[in-house]
């Protein structure tokens, strides 16, 4: 399963491109109520998205993002475009997804 | 004669493991993770650690919205999109959480100025949205009330 819920849509020469990750994004300033041991931060800090292999745009996220973290952005592109989602946590983890424009 | 042929391999050797790194790092074309930026605990200093200065003009060009009213600090929806043109990045400063910067949009010529994401804001804060254009860091301001904290969870 995919970590990446993806979905992009064309219209007057522009493309948004909607995305949902499942990820826990742990700032590291919680604690566990149970134990009262601090809970390592958990988050994703990069990513990164082409279309048609093109470089589109570069996320830097810090830890205040939400947890499952949307994202919204737009691109000059048409229908049929491969879009490519990549993302990657603080601790080395990764997913990629690619998905049709509509 | 050994000692020689030691002392060459081993000096080939650490020849290519310092090339290694620049050779597998060469290929990422866009810039790495500023840890400082995202450590830093103050607006200004955070300000000034993205951009080199803090020369920001407030701009009715830069579109931020934010509900004035957040009632759940974990997920607070916010929107930034500009009218400027040569647009390089979007940055989006949390004043009152505990490191200002949240996050940072790179974009590229093919990409149009407009982005969405979610926020955690641990208590009520001004939201700064800062667009770089040229040489120049335009702003928009707002003020969210959070009546629950999003880093008590």
């Amino acid at each position: 399963m995919s970590t990446i819920k993806m979905r992009s849509k064309e219209s007057n020469g522009v493309v948004t491109v909607k995305a949902l990750i499942k990820h826990p994004m742990e700032t590291g300033q919680r604690k566990n109520k149970k134990t009262g041991d601090m809970i390592p931060a958990h988050y994703i800090q990069e990513v990164h998205s082409k279309a048609n292999g093109k470089d589109v745009i570069t996320i830097h996220w810090g830890p205040a993002v939400s947890k499952n973290p949307y994202l919204t952005f737009k691109y000059k592109g048409n229908k049929g475009d491969d879009v490519e989602i990549s993302w990657v946590d603080n601790q080395g983890n990764k997913d990629t997804k690619i998905g049709k424009v509509k | 004669m050994k000692r020689r042929n030691f002392i060459k391999n081993s000096m080939l050797f650490a020849g290519i493991l310092t090339t290694l790194p620049s050779v597998l790092f060469a290929k990422k074309s866009y810039a790495a993770w500023p840890k400082t930026s995202f450590d830093i605990k103050d607006l200004t200093d955070s300000v000034k650690s993205v951009y080199g200065h803090n020369n920001l003009e407030e701009s009715s060009k830069v579109k931020l919205k934010a509900p004035s009213i957040a009632e759940n600090g974990a997920i607070v929806p916010i929107n930034v999109s500009t009218s400027l043109e040569n647009v390089d990045s979007i940055m989006i400063f949390v004043e009152n959480n505990p490191q200002p910067l949240s996050s940072g949009y790179q974009l590229t010529q093919l990409a149009e100025p407009s982005i969405g994401t979610r926020l955690k804001m641990g208590k009520t804060s001004n939201v700064m949205a800062a667009v770089k254009s040229g040489d120049k860091v335009y702003t928009s301001t707002q003020e969210v009330k959070v009546t629950i904290g999003g880093c008590g969870g």
